[in-house]
C-alpha cells in the first residue's frame, strides 16, 4: 500500500536532488534544470496532499498545473536570460559571471 | 536809535564773513576796505545808541530764545546800560582806530586779509560780551575773544615762539575759564536763570551778606577774571602774549580783551556785594597784582613787555577799585587805560616799524626828533600812565588810591600803600622806557638808523587822536566821583554805593591824597630821569649793589620757570610715569591676554585636530576596515548567495520545528 509518507518521501528526494543541482551546477542551463525538478517536488506534494487529506476537492491537483505553467513562463524568461549572458560572457558558466561582488 | 543795537556786533561779524570767505581769492590786499567799514559802521551805530543812553533810555531786549533745554533757557539778548554803553563806545572807538593803525602796520604781510577777519572776528566776539544780557551769552563772548587772542597772538605760526605763546595764552585762559564756567552752573543751579536782572533780583532777595552761596559764586567767577585779566597767579601768559602783531597788543591785550574780566566783576557788582570775603580777595590780588608786574617792568629791555607788564599792573589796580566797592572808578581807569595803553602799544609799534622789527630799548635812543608824532603822543600816554594831571590816568587812578584808603575795610591802608608803591614803580618804568627809547644818544644799529622815518598818516593820526582822548578822557570824571561820568553810570552801581556810603569810615582829605599821588608819580619821573639822562651809570651800580634783587626782577621772579617746573615738567614726569604704567601693566596685561590666546589656541588647534578628527577618522577606519573584512561575503557568485539562504531557512525551520 502506497501511503502519503511515501509521496513525501519522493517528493522530499525530488526537492533535494533539486536543491543539490542549484547550488552545485556549473551550467546555467543546469541550474533551470535543476529548479524545474524542485518545482516538481511541490507539485507532487500538492497532488499527494490533495489525494490523501480531506476535503479532497481538487485544489492540489489545480494548484499543480497553475504551478507547471508558472515553471513553463519561468523557464521562458531564464532561458532568455541565460541567453542574454552567454552574448555578454561567451559562457554561461555561473561560477566565472561573479559582478554582483562590491 | 536804541532798538538798532544788533547792528553793533552784526557789522563787524558781515566783515568776518567777507573777509572770511573772500578774503584769499579775491580780496586779499584790499582787506581792510571790508573790515574797516564794518568797524566804522559799527562805531556809529555805538555812538548814537550811547547818546539815547545818556538821555536816559535803557535797553534790555531779547532778540530770541538761543537755547531751550528742558527748563534751562540762553536768549540771544542785548543789555544796554551806561555799563555796557562806556565798554562798547570804548570798544568800537578804539578798535577802529586800531584797525585803521593796521593798514600801515600789516602793511605787505601775506596774512594780510586774515588778520582782518581774525580782528573783525575778535570786535564781533568783544561786542557780543558786552552787550550780553545773560551769563550765557556773555560766556560765549568770553571765549570767543580768547579764541581770538589765541589766534591773534599766534598769528605769525610760522615762528615758533608765536606757536607756543598763543598755545600759552590758550592753556592758562582755560584755568580761569574753567572757574569762570563753574561759577554759572553754580549760579544756574541756585537761581535758575542766567540773565543778568533775574540772578540780580533773586540774589538779592534770597542771599544774605556773606552767604556761602555768594562767596563761592563771586569767587568762582573772579577766578575767570583772573584768567582773563591776567593777574595773580595767571598772567603768565600775557607778558608772551606780545609775541603777535603790535596792533593786537594794543587792540586786546591792552585796550579791551583783557579789561573783560573787569567788566565782568563790574557787571556782577551785586553779587559780589553780598560777598565780602570775595571783595578783600579781589581787592588784595589786584594791588598785589600792581606792584608785583610794576617791579617786573622796571628791569625788563623789550619796549613791548615792559608796556605789556605795565598793563598787568594797571589791570590790578581796577581789580583793586572793584574790590573796595569802586566799581565806578575802576570802569572809568578802564576807559582811560583803554586810550593811553592803545597809545603806548601804537607808538611802539610805530617804533619797531620804523627801526625794522628791533624791539631792544638798549639798541634804541635819540628817536624824537625823527619821530616827532610818535614821540610826543607816547610821552602823553606815558604822563598819563604815570598818573600826572591833567592827562586821563591820573583822574582814574587818583580815584581808585583814593577809593582804597577810604574804603573802610580793614587794612586798606596797606591796599593804598600798595596802590602807590605801583605808582611810584610805573611813573618810573614808563619814563625809563621814555628816555631809553627816544631821548639821549642813539644806540641805534647805523645801517637801520639810515632809514629812521615817521610813520605813514595812516598810523600817525591813530596815535594823534588817541593822544588827544589820552588828554582828555580824564575830565569826564572830574571833580572826583562827582563827574559826568560818575552821574552817568551811577544807576549800575546803586546797591553797592549804598553798602560803600555805609562802610565809609574818616578819610583824609582828597585833594590831600590826589597831591600825594602826584608827587609819588613825579618823584617816580625824575629818578627815571635821574637814572637814565644825568648819571647813566647809576643803574648799573644799582643793580650791582642789590645784585639778587636785580636778578630776581630780571628773571620775573621766576616765575615761569616756577610754573614750567610745577606744571610742566612735572605733568611731563606724571605722563611718563603714567605712559610707563601703561606700557607695563596694561600693554602688559593686553600682551598677556594676547598670548593666552594663542596658547589656548593652540590647544584648541591640537584637541580639534587630534581629538574631534581622530574620532571622526577613527569611525571611518573602523567602518572601511569592517567593510574589508565584510565585503568578502559578497562573492558575487549566485551559487553561493542561494546556499546560505537554504542554509538560512535551514535553521530557521529547524529553530521553529524543535525549539
Amino acid at each position: 500500500m502506497i501511503t502519503l509518507s511515501h509521496y513525501l518521501a519522493l517528493g522530499a528526494i525530488l526537492f533535494i536532488i533539486g536543491m543539490f543541482g542549484v547550488l552545485t551546477r556549473r551550467n546555467a542551463i543546469g541550474i533551470l534544470m535543476s529548479i524545474e525538478l524542485m518545482l516538481n517536488a511541490v507539485n507532487l506534494n500538492f497532488v499527494a496532499f490533495s489525494r490523501y487529506l480531506p476535503p479532497g476537492a481538487l485544489t492540489g491537483q489545480v494548484f499543480a498545473i497553475f504551478v507547471i505553467t508558472v515553471a513553463a513562463a519561468e523557464a521562458a524568461v531564464g532561458l532568455a536570460i541565460v541567453l542574454g549572458l552567454f552574448r555578454n560572457f561567451r559562457t554561461v558558466n555561473v561560477d566565472e559571471i561573479n559582478l554582483m561582488k562590491w | 536809535m536804541i532798538q538798532y543795537i544788533w547792528l553793533v556786533p552784526l557789522f563787524p561779524l558781515l566783515g568776518v564773513v567777507i573777509n572770511g570767505l573772500f578774503g584769499r581769492q579775491y580780496i586779499k590786499e584790499k582787506a581792510h576796505w571790508v573790515a574797516i567799514p564794518a568797524t566804522a559802521l559799527s562805531f556809529l551805530v555805538a555812538l548814537g545808541v550811547f547818546f539815547e543812553v545818556v538821555a536816559g533810555k535803557t535797553l534790555n531786549w531779547d532778540l530770541y530764545t538761543w537755547v531751550a533745554v528742558g527748563d534751562f533757557t540762553a536768549t540771544l539778548g542785548f543789555l544796554v546800560d551806561p555799563l555796557s554803553a562806556v565798554m562798547m563806545l570804548v570798544v568800537t572807538f578804539v578798535g577802529f582806530l586800531i584797525h585803521v593803525y593796521s593798514i600801515g602796520y600789516m602793511h605787505g604781510d601775506s596774512g594780510y586779509y586774515r588778520f582782518f577777519a581774525y580782528m573783525n572776528l575778535f570786535m564781533f566776539s568783544m561786542l557780543t560780551l558786552v552787550l550780553a544780557n545773560n551769563y550765557f551769552l556773555m560766556f560765549l563772548g568770553w571765549e570767543g575773544v580768547g579764541l581770538c587772542s589765541y589766534l591773534l597772538i599766534g598769528f605769525w605760526f610760522e615762528k615758533k615762539s608765536a606757536a607756543d605763546a598763543g598755545k600759552k595764552a590758550f592753556v592758562v585762559n582755560r584755568v580761569g575759564d574753567a572757574g569762570f564756567l563753574l561759577g554759572l552752573l553754580l549760579i544756574w543751579s541756585s537761581f535758575g536763570s542766567l540773565r543778568f536782572s533775574e540772578v540780580f533780583e533773586a540774589a538779592g532777595q534770597t542771599l544774605e551778606v556773606g552767604s556761602t552761596l555768594a562767596t563761592a559764586i563771586t569767587l568762582l567767577l573772579f577766578l575767570g577774571a583772573v584768567g582773563k585779566s591776567a593777574q595773580l597767579p595767571l598772567y603768565v601768559w600775557l607778558p608772551d602774549a606780545m609775541e603777535g602783531p603790535t596792533p593786537v597788543s594794543a587792540l586786546i591785550h591792552a585796550a579791551t580783551m583783557v579789561t573783560a574780566g573787569v567788566y565782568m566783576v563790574a557787571r556782577s557788582n551785586p553779587l559780589y556785594n553780598l560777598a565780602p570775603l570775595s571783595m578783600d580777595v579781589v581787592a588784595w590780588v589786584g594791588a598785589l597784582t600792581a606792584v608785583f608786574a610794576a617791579s617786573i617792568a622796571l628791569t625788563q629791555n623789550d619796549i613791548k613787555r615792559v608796556i605789556a607788564y605795565s598793563t598787568i599792573s594797571q589791570l590790578g589796580y581796577m581789580f583793586l577799585a572793584a574790590g573796595v566797592g569802586a566799581y565806578a572808578s575802576g570802569i572809568f581807569h578802564l576807559a582811560t587805560h583803554a586810550f593811553f595803553k592803545a597809545l603806548l602799544f601804537l607808538g611802539a609799534g610805530s617804533v619797531i616799524h620804523a627801526l625794522r622789527g628791533e624791539q631792544d630799548i638798549r639798541r634804541m635812543g635819540g628817536l624824537l626828533p625823527h619821530m616827532k608824532i610818535t614821540g610826543y603822543t607816547f610821552l602823553i600816554a606815558a604822563l598819563a600812565n604815570a598818573g600826572i594831571p591833567p592827562f586821563a590816568g591820573f583822574f582814574s587812578k587818583d580815584e581808585i588810591l583814593f577809593a582804597a584808603i577810604s574804603s573802610g575795610r580793614p587794612f586798606s591802608f596797606y591796599l593804598w600803600a600798595l596802590g602807590a608803591l605801583g605808582a611810584f614803580g610805573t611813573a618810573f618804568y614808563m619814563f625809563r622806557l621814555f628816555f631809553l627809547t627816544f631821548t639821549g644818544e642813539s644806540r641805534v644799529d647805523r645801517h637801520v638808523a639810515h632809514h629812521l622815518h615817521e610813520s605813514p598818516p595812516n598810523m600817525a593820526i591813530p596815535l594823534a587822536i588817541l593822544g588827544l582822548f589820552s588828554v582828555i578822557a580824564g575830565f569826564a570824571g572830574f571833580p572826583p566821583e562827582k563827574g559826568l561820568y560818575h552821574r552817568f553810570v551811577a544807576p549800575v552801581f546803586e546797591g553797592g554805593h549804598n553798602l560803600e556810603k555805609a562802610a565809609h569810615a574818616p578819610a583824609p582829605p582828597e585833594a590831600l591824597m590826589a597831591f600825594i599821588s602826584v608827587l609819588i608819580a613825579a618823584s617816580g619821573i625824575v629818578t627815571a630821569y635821574l637814572f637814565y639822562l644825568r648819571r647813566r651809570e647809576l643803574p648799573d651800580r644799582l643793580a650791582q649793589r642789590f645784585h639778587g634783587f636785580y636778578q630776581l626782577l630780571f628773571n620775573k621772579y621766576w616765575v615761569d620757570e616756577l610754573y614750567q617746573a610745577i606744571f610742566v615738567d612735572f605733568g611731563k614726569w606724571l605722563c611718563h610715569r603714567l605712559w610707563g604704567f601703561d606700557d607695563r601693566v596694561v600693554d602688559g596685561a593686553v600682551n598677556g591676554s594676547s598670548w593666552l590666546t594663542i596658547a589656548f589656541s593652540w590647544g584648541s588647534d591640537w584637541y580639534d585636530l587630534r581629538i574631534v578628527d581622530g574620532v571622526v577618522n577613527r569611525i571611518a577606519d573602523v567602518i572601511q576596515g569592517g567593510s574589508q573584512v565584510f565585503k568578502r561575503a559578497q562573492t558575487g557568485l549566485i551559487q553561493n548567495y542561494i546556499l546560505a539562504m537554504a542554509l538560512g531557512i535551514f535553521a530557521i525551520v529547524t529553530i521553529y520545528l524543535f525549539l
